[in-house]
């Protein structure tokens, strides 16, 4: 064993030795290799981040919920129900309290029903006047939304029943509005009202508020006041005035979201499709949408996975290229010392010994070119999202993935011009010029 | 002298090539031939006379299409290609007439290369391949490169090489070929010093002088032994005229 280790050594010296002979060709070899397994591993760790953050807030959402919104009904239908009046009326969409109530009633493995209104007003306090979105929500919110409650306390079941004029601002809001006192000892005014804050909140994360589709694009996203849903309807009242861009429309929705707990991830793949039909036999136009983060969180899975295999055979064929490469290399080397090979052959080399020679050439190229492409690879995705907002990761798998790949194309690839060797006749090959 | 020992011992070897359909070649047509330790050898004949395929199936790097090649009391003939090349590595040690060191690797380390191929471990053998590198006059250029040796030095790096598995028979192949006649003068004088140390050498040569050192010269024409002359100078070889 310890023989074999020691011969082994020496071929894989000699090998090295044979590739320092001719450096430039060696590199350059190697270079397809590099760029194979660099090209590999960055492009799965682009991959891997691209998907990453849709994943993590479609995670975030809850797997276990259904989210139902409501939606503003396409142009068409709005065009009708104005009919031909000349004064704009209010378009009246969306889900309704009864909606959250048949939900929670009706569709079994339902654990609880979070209601939800969005109103887009103003707060002020002082000379300070922030544009915010105003969320009027039971205190269930707080648990089912994940909050980090830093500062105060939130909503609670008394606020609700006794329609308190008390809010709850994120830390972000209550900076701009406050630049100076402690919020927690003062009101805000939004419309004509006050409202005392009573604590500051933190969401998970900013990215998972989740205004109407599109509609807040370019607003800043943490200013949310949260008041008691109870609050909310009897302030604000059913028709919301929203202006926008010179001209306003007056809307009446009662509820814009209703986030459904299941009970646990099994009960949503049920309840999707019955919830679907519950909310047709109440609404005749399709003035809500639902949305199962399980089920986005599948389709992301299943589109990663179609980019991954996409960008994977893009790299595995530069890998391959580098491996023909490789093998082009060694066939060439073969016929250049074919001298060498008969000399080699009269001292008592085996055909296996010419083999292994040769075999170790090639493994020795391409698990070089394979580590640097790891150390290429590696770095490449750092400096990708250094220059860019693009996230990346580099997974463990990507990089054995990569380096087996590489030193399997230096196994298969050399083979054949190291077969090629071994069988040439030691008496041509020593008369070989 | 004590009767020596037989240890080559070629029995009716004819080697045939077909070239094409029908074309078939007789390089050799039937040889005999028994060579004694110690003995010096030099095979002659004009190009065509079969001394090369003589030579490659001394060396074992040829099978014989017919007869029977006793090495060291093995039949080789008949030997699957690993074995032969067990029985080159160990039994013959090749001098070319281009040395065919190995560019890659320094002069101790061409002296190496027949170890390893016996599955010896190399660096018990580096006092053996130190003597053998002073044997032959290159203790100082055992790092060296082949292409930073003379032709002459290279070709004593190849003797050297060649004694390294202290085999049956050292076979040299127009060894002062591509050597001009004073170098040449040295490596032949080596080849005798050898044999006076009871090496046995087989040499295959067109040149007249160089096999006149050898105790018995085997003319060949056609595929056969056409004569064999019996020097009898093996103690002491006849001076040689001083390059023109």
């Amino acid at each position: 064993m310890k023989l074999f280790s020691f011969q082994f050594l020496s071929t894989l010296r000699l090998g090295v030795k044979s590739l320092l002979l001719h450096k430039l060709r060696s590199a350059l070899t190697m270079l397809g290799i590099i760029f194979g397994v660099c090209s590999v591993i960055a492009m799965l760790a682009i991959g891997e981040g691209a998907s990453y953050e849709a994943q993590e807030s479609i995670k975030r959402l809850g797997s276990d919920n259904i989210i139902l919104r409501s939606l503003k009904p396409p142009e068409d239908t709005r065009a009708q129900g104005a009919g031909g009046s000349g004064r704009p009326s209010a378009i009246e969409y969306g889900l309704t309290y009864d909606d959250g109530a048949r939900v929670q009633s009706t569709i079994p493995g339902v654990r609880r029903v979070l209601p939800i209104r969005i109103i887009r007003e103003n707060v002020r306090f002082a000379q300070n006047e922030v544009a915010c979105q105003i969320l009027g929500t039971l205190p269930l919110y707080s648990e089912m939304a994940g909050l980090d409650l830093p500062r105060g306390r939130f909503l609670t079941e008394t606020d609700e029943r006794n329609q308190a004029n008390v809010c709850v601002l994120t830390v972000g809001l209550a900076q701009r509005l406050f630049p100076y006192q402690d919020p927690l000892s003062h009101s805000v005014k939004i419309d004509s009202f006050y409202y005392q804050v009573v604590g500051l909140v933190r969401e998970k994360s900013q990215a998972e508020q989740r205004p109407q589709s599109g509609r807040m694009e370019g607003e800043p996203l943490d200013n949310n006041v949260y008041v008691p849903l109870s609050t909310a309807r009897a302030r604000f009242g059913e028709v919301l005035i929203r202006r926008s861009a010179g001209s306003f429309e007056m809307e009446q929705v009662e509820l814009h979201q209703l986030t459904i707990q299941m009970e646990d991830t099994a009960a949503v793949e049920s309840a999707d499709p019955q919830i679907k039909a519950l909310l047709n036999r109440f609404h005749s136009r399709n003035d809500y949408e639902v949305i199962v983060p399980l089920q986005l969180l599948r389709q992301a899975e299943e589109t990663k996975r179609i980019f991954n295999i996409v960008l994977g055979s893009i790299a595995a064929i530069s890998l391959l290229v580098g491996g023909i490469g490789i093998m082009n290399i060694m066939l060439a080397t073969v016929t250049e010392r074919t001298r060498e090979i008969g000399v080699r052959r009269a001292l008592g080399a085996k055909r296996k010994d010419i083999t292994l020679q040769f075999l170790v050439e090639t493994v020795v190229l391409s698990f070089g070119g394979g580590l640097i492409g790891v150390v290429v690879g590696v770095i490449t995705p750092m400096v990708v999202s250094q220059l860019t907002t693009m996230k990346t990761i580099v997974t463990p798998w990507s990089v054995l993935l990569a380096f087996g790949i590489s030193g399997a194309i230096g196994v298969i690839f050399g083979l054949y011009p190291a077969k090629s060797a071994a069988q040439l006749d030691p008496i041509e090959a020593l008369r070989h010029e | 002298m004590a009767t020596p020992e037989v240890i080559i011992q070629l029995v009716g070897i004819e080697k045939r090539y077909t070239l094409g359909e029908e074309v078939v070649v007789r390089a050799l047509r039937g040889v005999d031939l028994s060579i004694y330790r110690g003995d010096y050898v030099a095979i002659m004949g004009p190009s065509g006379s079969g001394k090369s395929t003589m030579l490659n199936i001394l060396g074992c790097l040829d099978r014989p299409t017919a007869g029977d090649y006793f090495l060291g009391g093995t039949n080789v003939a008949v030997m699957p290609d690993d074995d032969l090349s067990a029985a080159r590595g160990k039994m013959i040690g090749f001098i070319f007439q281009s040395y065919n060191l190995i560019a890659q690797l320094t002069v101790i380390e061409n002296i190496q290369v027949p170890l390893l191929y016996q599955g010896h471990d190399v660096r018990h053998f580096h006092d053996h391949c130190v003597r053998l590198a002073s044997l032959v006059g290159l203790a100082q250029r055992l790092t060296h490169r082949p292409n930073q040796l003379s032709g002459g030095q290279q070709q004593r790096v190849a003797i050297a090489r060649s004694l390294v598995n202290d085999p049956l028979m050292i076979l040299a192949d127009e060894p002062t070929g591509n050597l001009d006649s004073r170098t040449g003068l040295e490596v032949l004088d080596l080849i005798d010093k050898l044999n006076s140390e009871g090496k046995t050498i087989v040499l295959v040569t067109h040149d007249e002088k160089v096999a006149a050192r050898a105790q018995r010269v085997i003319h060949m024409r056609d595929g056969q032994i056409e004569r064999e002359v019996v020097n009898r100078v093996r103690q002491s070889p006849p001076p040689e005229p001083l390059p023109a």
